[in-house]
């Protein structure tokens, strides 16, 4: 049993904040590695730090017994370590085979060799049970069998490494079976493969060993027969709650939103109720629809059945604009691309979604107005900036996303939408977004909080709904909640696809 | 640091200023009132277009059928004229339909999710073609009815001493920058060009205000072609050909980014005048107009080249 790949302290910090911290893995020739974690643990970043599109700040890699550092995906590619990517890096107008072959066509020349990337591509799709017409273009083929093309792409690049970020996700059950197929004739030849999934059952079915990351640390290693699925959900949330979220117990008041079988892109037949002065947390994994789901809520999602009431009154849901009239506020989990406007002022997004407040009939604005508002929120939230001249994109993240929360507030809203607020946001600024959180709860507002970050959701909600797969798989008063029972429910109806 | 910020908010300025100094060493007669008026008033066609292709450009967006919205009002407001409408009704419909055709490429970007190069590309020719089927490719006459009389007065007349289409360029001005500056619409013109995203999920209804900003962009071109028309006393069918890149032109000067959200109207009229004074000087110096362009073109790209470069620093 050689080994491969030997990672050793690896660090690595993105603006500051740690997110590996000193990781040690090992891949071997002829197993399968499992590697395991919550959203945010780090398993993504590893695994770029291997394929060289990340660097790390510290730490070897041993490959093959030697040191290496890749600066580039090209170079580990050439070295032998594929990696299968989450996301697909496919070009939907090409052709199949100019997929596979992106980058490293075989020519004669200086003509490429059409002839042998066409048959060759076959031979790969054909290995993974799939049949495909290489020319066709890549677009017109199913997500499903677009992940096949990918991975086919891995498999031709004849790696003695290949890495697998989330592949399954994209899969039917059929498909995954040919992957796991394929998978054991790659660790007969001696490959040594790493494997990410949020399907815990996946792990038990084909994996070797497993490695745990838990906010950037390996937390535990060992072969997969001597874990329970108990065990594992243990060591990936297993983190002890402090007083890092200070909750205040709730006075909920009237029902203020209810959801009654929405069913949107991503999203199905959701129902829930939240009232004012509650905060409702909503957990999932990644892909769970949450997001989706807040979108369908806001207007910004089309819905294809179902209705939303506030106060009693059914609302419209056919643009953001309807939303922002409901008297909803969404904050984004995208600050740059979705939330504010990086290359403008601080005080100008901030007013963006409320300006009619400070708006005369014929849509002029009263600036002083505004003026006092926006230097009202900078001090009610502490915003580090010098003036509300400030240019966004030289705020840091957690001004950024406390503008953006003000920015919410501007219109006074009546529900609050908050999606993943604290990520990217170092740990002194989720303290006070979480002391404001409370606030806003005290005074009334009925706040929807996605996170991923379990910890957070358990230290601040006074109740959480689980998602998975668009669907509510879980509800949970404050004192029943628990990372694991979450967890259980979060991947329940995962296993299955 | 002040001094710093100054020079870099009003680079366009500064050139402006010393391309006046250069030219004002070169030829003596430059700086005279009535020059300076000329200059003025031959700027403020391409002026008034550029101040409509900022709002536009504010959203990343192009519009590059003003010249030919240009040549059709003024043809349509010739035949008003022609027909003794009375003239604050022919001016008025003459806007309309203007503020209309640029509507209409606003619908077909924002509803049909056209390319605002595309669309306008196929406006600025489908327009042409409708102002030579409208024209038979002919001039049309303002007649010679009383208000033909005063609708010259739009093009060659002085208010004050000051020429009309000056003062129209000045009125447009202070439109324009209070719309951008103060207005709810203006604001979300600029959040709509920095991250039409970011705007949308801020409840902005995109859509209905990037058919606004054709619409005026229309607009203001049918303006321009009034000017046009007035100062000719007749509607040229082929008038207008190249000026949307003129416009364009005035608006990268005045430092608006085409990739929106950055911009102010101040610059687009210094933007216009530079290019004004550009082709003052050049015929006063009595530069052949085949060199005039190659000048044109070398004094853009010096621009926009200082001006980036100062960017990446």
């Amino acid at each position: 049993m050689t080994t491969l790949l030997e990672l050793q302290g690896i660090e690595k910090s993105f603006s500051g904040i740690n997110v590996l911290k000193s990781v040690d893995l090992t891949i071997r020739a002829g197993r399968v590695v499992a590697l395991a974690g919550e959203n945010g643990a780090g398993k993504s970043t590893l695994m770029k730090i291997i394929s060289g599109i990340y660097q790390r700040d510290s730490g070897t890699v041993f490959y093959k017994g030697e040191t290496v550092k890749f600066a580039t995906a090209r170079q580990s590619m050439d070295a032998g370590i594929g990696i299968i990517h989450q996301e697909l890096n496919l070009l939907p107008e090409m052709s199949v085979a100019e997929n596979i072959y992106l980058g490293r066509e075989p020519t004669r020349l200086g003509k490429i060799q059409w002839d042998v990337i066409e048959r060759e591509s076959k031979k790969y799709l054909a290995q993974l049970k799939q049949n495909i017409d290489p020319n066709t273009p890549l677009g017109k083929l199913s997500i499903a069998q677009q992940q096949m093309v990918e991975i086919a792409k891995a498999l031709s690049l004849n790696a003695e490494v290949i890495i697998m970020d989330e592949p399954t996700d994209a899969l039917t059950d059929i498909e995954t079976a040919i992957l796991f197929e394929v998978v054991d004739e790659l660790r007969a030849q001696g490959k040594g493969l790493v494997f990410i999934s949020h399907r815990l059952g996946e792990i038990f079915e084909m994996c070797d060993d497993i490695a745990i990351l838990r906010d950037g640390e390996m937390v535990h290693q060992g072969p997969v027969s001597q874990m329970t699925e108990g065990d594992l959900i243990h060591h990936m949330v297993g983190r002890e709650l402090s007083d890092q979220y200070p909750f205040v117990p709730a006075a909920p008041g009237d029902v203020r939103i209810e959801v009654e079988k929405l069913t949107a892109h991503g999203a199905k037949e959701v129902s829930f109720t939240a009232s004012a002065g509650e905060v409702v947390g909503f957990a999932g994994l990644v892909g769970a629809g949450r997001t989706e789901l807040a979108k369908a809520i806001f207007g910004a999602n089309p819905v294809e059945s179902g209705t939303v009431k506030i106060d009693g009154k059914e609302i419209r849901l056919k643009s953001p604009q309807d939303g922002v009239k409901a008297q909803i506020g969404y904050v984004t989990e995208d600050r740059k691309q979705e939330g504010l406007v990086q290359s403008q002022e601080l005080g100008i997004n901030m007013s963006l979604t409320g300006l009619e407040r400070f708006c005369n009939a014929l849509g002029f604005v009263n600036k002083a107005c505004e003026a006092i508002t926006i230097s009202e929120y900078i001090e009610a939230f502490a915003i580090k900036t010098r003036d509300a001249n400030t240019i966004i994109s030289n705020l840091s993240g957690g001004n950024q996303q406390k503008v953006s929360i003000a920015k919410s507030l501007v219109p006074e809203p009546r529900v609050l939408i908050l999606d993943e607020p604290t990520r990217g946001v170092d740990v002194g600024a989720k303290r006070e977004i979480y002391t404001l959180i409370n606030k806003l709860k005290a005074e009334g507002l009925c706040i929807l909080l996605i996170s991923s970050d379990m910890p957070e959701l358990l230290g601040i909600s006074d109740r959480i709904l689980v998602l998975s797969g668009g669907k509510l798989t879980g509800s949970f008063a404050r004192d029943e909640a628990t990372q694991e029972n979450i967890m259980r429910c979060a991947v329940a109806g995962q296993t299955n696809g | 640091m002040k001094l710093n910020d100054f020079i870099s908010d009003n680079k366009s300025l500064i050139g402006l200023i010393i391309l006046m100094a250069a030219v004002s060493f070169a030829n003596a007669n430059f700086l005279g009132i009535d020059n300076m008026l000329n200059i003025l008033r031959q700027t403020s066609v391409n002026a008034v277009i550029a101040m409509g292709m900022t709002f536009v450009i504010l959203t990343a967006g192009i519009d590059l059928a003003v010249g030919s919205i240009l040549a059709f009002a003024g043809a349509i407001c010739a035949s008003l004229i022609g027909m003794d409408t009375p003239l604050i009704i022919a001016l008025f419909i003459t806007i309309m339909v203007g503020a209309g055709l640029g509507a209409t490429s606003g619908v077909i970007i924002s509803y049909f999710n056209v390319q605002p190069f595309i669309a306008t590309l196929v406006g600025m020719t489908m327009i042409r073609g409708a102002t030579l089927v409208y024209t038979h490719g002919r001039p049309i006459s303002t007649g010679h009815f009383d208000v033909a009389e005063s609708f010259y007065q739009f093009g060659g007349g002085y208010m004050f001493g000051i020429p009309n289409p000056v003062i129209v360029m000045a009125v447009i001005f202070a439109l324009c920058w209070f719309i951008l500056s103060q207005t709810r619409f203006g604001r979300y013109v600029y959040a709509i060009g920095g991250n039409e995203n970011v705007a949308r999920l801020s409840g902005i209804n995109v859509k209905k205000v990037k058919v606004l900003v054709y619409a005026l962009s229309g607009a203001l071109a049918a303006l321009a072609g009034i000017i046009l028309t007035a100062r000719l006393e007749s509607a040229q069918p082929t008038a207008g050909v190249g000026y949307e890149l003129d416009a364009i032109a005035a608006v990268v000067l005045g430092g608006t980014s085409l990739a929106g959200g950055k911009g102010r109207i101040f610059g687009t009229i210094v933007g216009a005048l530079i290019i004004g004074v550009l082709n003052n000087a050049l015929n006063i110096m009595d530069v052949s107009s085949y060199y005039q362009m190659i000048a044109k073109g070398a004094v853009i790209l010096l621009a926009v080249v200082v001006d980036s470069r100062g960017k990446s620093n």
